[in-house]
């Protein structure tokens, strides 16, 4: 697995530290670290080829001082060109009305779900949408658009018994216009780039139907591939806009950048889930934060909400400000967090530790955790001050293990209530609001905004306290808290 | 029916500027001309571009680059070949067998991601299955995704072969469990179960496999004697994630690589292999049922390279 970025600029930088000015010598093994991650998140050669070219041409001659770290200096440099470059361009889709939309693609980069989602916004931005099925080949895809359309309640139109596409796309844009939509959806079916029969018949479709934008809907992991794909649909069918699909996945998603790259077509939306509101529109920033591997800590925040019910957040929140927590809080907190997926896609998406491997010995050392604390009985876990030396030996006993591992877990819990009574009061609640800022909404946040194991226990090293600055920018959500 | 090389081969064509022209034996890279420096840069690139990752392209290059330091006169078609004989080394052992001919029924799961290929696949091998004799029974286990169930029983109606379905939001391990039954009492040797597509990091939604595997074995301690993750050829380096997360979560026996007809290279199965040693069962090279193909390495090898057959 990858270190992270800065860590290897880093070290690719050492020796130029205060030795004034980056030149393209001694940035050289540098930009090699940066094409190597490049690369390794899918980007295209070429187009990670020319990246480096243009961050090279940014940093050559700017000042390495003794008070900047240059490896964080040229992070903030690849950050802020990837941001720029990805950023490109109206991201917004047209305004006009009746506004018409084609969906492209290749199969199964989900073009069906994709049109339910943007018929689902363009409905809350006023419209009246209405979906036109066709795809004329793939098995039951009018079923599933119309199942899509039903469930929602779109206008839907199909005809099963043909397979002329370009004339359904007419027919189905004046049955849509009778019935008062102006929001016209054409999906249709998934194509190779290189299926020249295909490719005729969405540009006859287009030529028929005039679409306002047309869309190709791109799987956020494509690899290397997606040059070609991108490159050859935008030839055939000019596009106006890209939609990455699957982002909920783990993938860097280099593709993206390589797509827009070659292109220059704009990315506009992000499928983000299976159902119908899981769209986002696009942001550059996130975007280029993960392809670096930086971490993702929306994505964090927003699965932490989704294994954590509102009420039991509620509860911990309040317990946490009375810094009055027990072993049974820190079990359910684990349970929690044992929901949000195996600790070790977790810890990817922390800001800065996307190279940390968490591994069996981590795992196991939760299994351990949670044996200890089920082998006590409910008023242990409630008063842990009552754990006396035979209590101790009965409790690691049932655990299978030793005294000395239930008295370090103890040590720790006592450590961390320490630390939750130094956050009561004012610092405490400004930290939940940042976390519900950050979330945009004003949600839940994370039950007490912090890793229920403590002060990095379980955590390889614990958190490395530089995370801050770590990030480009020097923003850190975490800001002003101490792990 | 063309073959793999064929196939493989008419799909490398397609592809400008990098493969074809750089491993074609008329000419380019690969051709009778002499290495150097900058055909050193054009096949790092090449490499790359087919989704080989970072550890096998450097392997080959490296092994290219000796070759050349030993023998300035190296010639194009000579590091073809080598470049091919590094792949073949790596994918040794790729290439995944198996036997329906038990007494009991084999249970294949079929698992992926979304949009991989599973529905396709499956239909494509039901109809390979068929014609071998083997009476295979489909389940229709994805129960989530709107028009699953019609999409997979379409294809069963067009192949004529026996589906166990149930409704939308149905209980996906109680269709499987049903479909066991109906194959046992029908006399199927194999079972293929259509799983839904499911992203690897979606911790319940794994779990919910894991419980088809649970309930099946209430049949039988040995169901589903594999479990078949659908690969999309054209994803990259993330088709390793999801190959190592659903070993690890589900147990996989294989792989299947879809989608291999477009101007990808599904390079990042060699990845996969290095790491998991999960054999290759088929590649996808077409939209037709007789597209579906068994893998040789050492076909994908010299079709990549551009060596002859």
């Amino acid at each position: 697995m990858l270190e992270t970025l800065t860590d290897r600029l880093g070290t690719a930088l050492r020796n130029i530290q205060g030795k004034g000015k980056l030149t393209e010598e001694n940035m050289a093994e540098s930009l090699q670290e940066v094409r190597k991650a490049l690369l390794a998140a899918d980007v295209h050669f070429r187009v990670a080829r020319d990246f480096i070219k243009r961050v090279s041409e940014k940093s050559v001659g700017q000042e390495v001082t003794k008070a900047v770290n240059p490896g964080q200096m040229i992070v903030k440099i690849i950050h802020d060109e990837l941001v720029n470059l990805l950023g490109e361009g109206t991201t917004e889709l047209s305004t006009k009305k009746p506004l018409r939309v084609m969906m492209v693609g290749l199969q199964g980069s989900g073009k069906t779900t994709f049109t339910g989602k943007l018929a689902l916004h363009l409905r809350k931005k006023g419209y009246t949408p209405a979906l036109i099925a066709c795809d004329v080949y793939r098995p039951a895809a009018i079923d599933q658009l119309e199942t899509i359309a039903r469930d929602n309640d779109f206008l839907f139109y199909c005809e099963r018994d043909n397979k002329d596409v370009p004339q359904i796309g007419q027919r189905g844009w004046d049955w849509a216009k009778q019935q008062g939509a102006d929001a016209i959806l054409f999906d249709t079916a998934g194509r190779l780039q290189i299926d020249e029969a295909l490719i005729e018949e969405v540009k006859l479709l287009r030529e028929r139907v005039q679409p306002d934008e047309s869309l190709l809907v791109a799987d956020a992991a494509l690899g290397q591939e997606a040059v070609n794909v991108a490159k050859t649909f935008n030839e055939a069918v000019p596009l106006n806009g890209i939609v990455l699909t699957k982002l909920d996945g783990d993938t860097r998603g280099g593709a993206a950048l390589s797509m827009k790259a070659i292109t220059d077509v704009p990315i506009k939306f992000l499928g983000t889930g299976e159902k119908v509101t899981d769209l986002e529109v696009f942001h550059p920033d996130r975007l280029a934060q993960r392809i670096l591997g930086m971490g993702d800590v929306v994505s964090l925040v927003e699965r932490a909400q989704e294994a954590v019910d509102e009420k039991e957040a509620m509860r911990m929140a309040e317990k946490l400000q009375r810094a009055d927590f027990n072993f049974e809080d820190f079990l359910s907190q684990m349970k929690a967090m044992q929901r949000m997926g195996p600790l070790g896609s977790i810890v990817k998406m922390m800001p800065g530790m996307s190279g940390i491997e968490v591994g069996e010995k981590e795992e196991k050392k939760l299994k351990h955790t949670e044996a200890l604390i089920l082998s006590m009985t409910l008023k242990e876990r409630r008063n842990p001050g009552i754990l006396n030396g035979s209590r101790r030996a009965r409790i690691a006993k049932g655990a299978g293990l030793e005294v000395r591992d239930l008295n370090a877990l103890v040590k720790q819990f006592q450590q961390m209530k320490k630390m939750m009574k130094m956050m009561q009061g004012p610092k405490m609640e400004k930290m939940m609001k940042k976390m519900e800022k950050m979330q945009g909404k004003g949600g839940k946040g994370l039950p007490g905004g912090k890793n229920p194991f403590g002060d990095g226990a379980g955590l390889p090293g614990g958190l490395p306290d530089d995370l801050g600055s770590r990030l480009p920018g020097g923003k850190n959500p975490f800001d002003g808290m101490k792990f | 029916m063309k073959g793999f090389f064929a196939k493989f081969k008419d799909g490398l064509k397609k592809t400008t500027p990098t493969f074809y022209k750089l491993f074609s034996s008329a000419g380019g890279l690969f051709g009778g001309k002499k290495i150097d420096a900058s055909s050193m840069d054009e096949l790092e690139e090449a490499l790359y571009t087919a989704d080989f990752g970072v550890e096998t392209t450097e392997e080959i290059l490296e092994e290219i680059q000796s070759a050349y330091r030993k023998d300035k006169e190296l010639r194009g078609q000579d590091a073809a070949k080598i470049g091919a004989n590094v792949l073949k080394r790596v994918l040794d052992g790729a290439e995944g067998d198996f036997d329906l001919t038990g007494d009991e029924v084999t249970v294949i799961a079929m698992v992926g991601v979304n949009g991989s290929g599973k529905t396709t696949t499956t239909a494509k091998l039901a109809k390979r299955f068929k014609e071998q004799g083997y009476n295979p029974m489909v389940g229709a286990c994805d129960t989530f995704r709107a028009a699953a169930n019609e999409q997979i029983k379409e294809w069963c109606t067009r192949l004529d072969v026996p589906l166990i379905a149930s409704h939308h939001g149905a209980d996906a391990a109680a269709v499987a469990y049903d479909a066991y039954a109906a194959a046992k009492a029908r006399g199927s040797k194999v079972l293929l179960l259509d799983t839904a597509g499911r992203l690897h990091n979606k911790v319940n939604l794994m779990k919910e496999l894991q419980k088809i595997r649970r309930v099946l074995q209430k049949h039988d301690d040995l169901a589903p004697q594999h479990a078949w993750l659908v690969l999309d050829g054209s994803i990259g380096s993330n088709s390793i994630d999801q190959a190592r997360v659903f070993h690890q979560e589900f147990g996989l026996t294989g792989l299947i690589i879809t989608k291999l007809d477009g101007t990808s290279r599904g390079g990042a199965l060699v990845g996969i292999y290095r790491e998991l040693k999960l054999p290759i069962f088929y590649v996808g090279l077409g939209e037709k049922p007789e597209d579906l193909q068994r893998f040789s390495a050492e076909t994908y090898a010299n079709a990549i390279f551009g060596v002859e057959e």
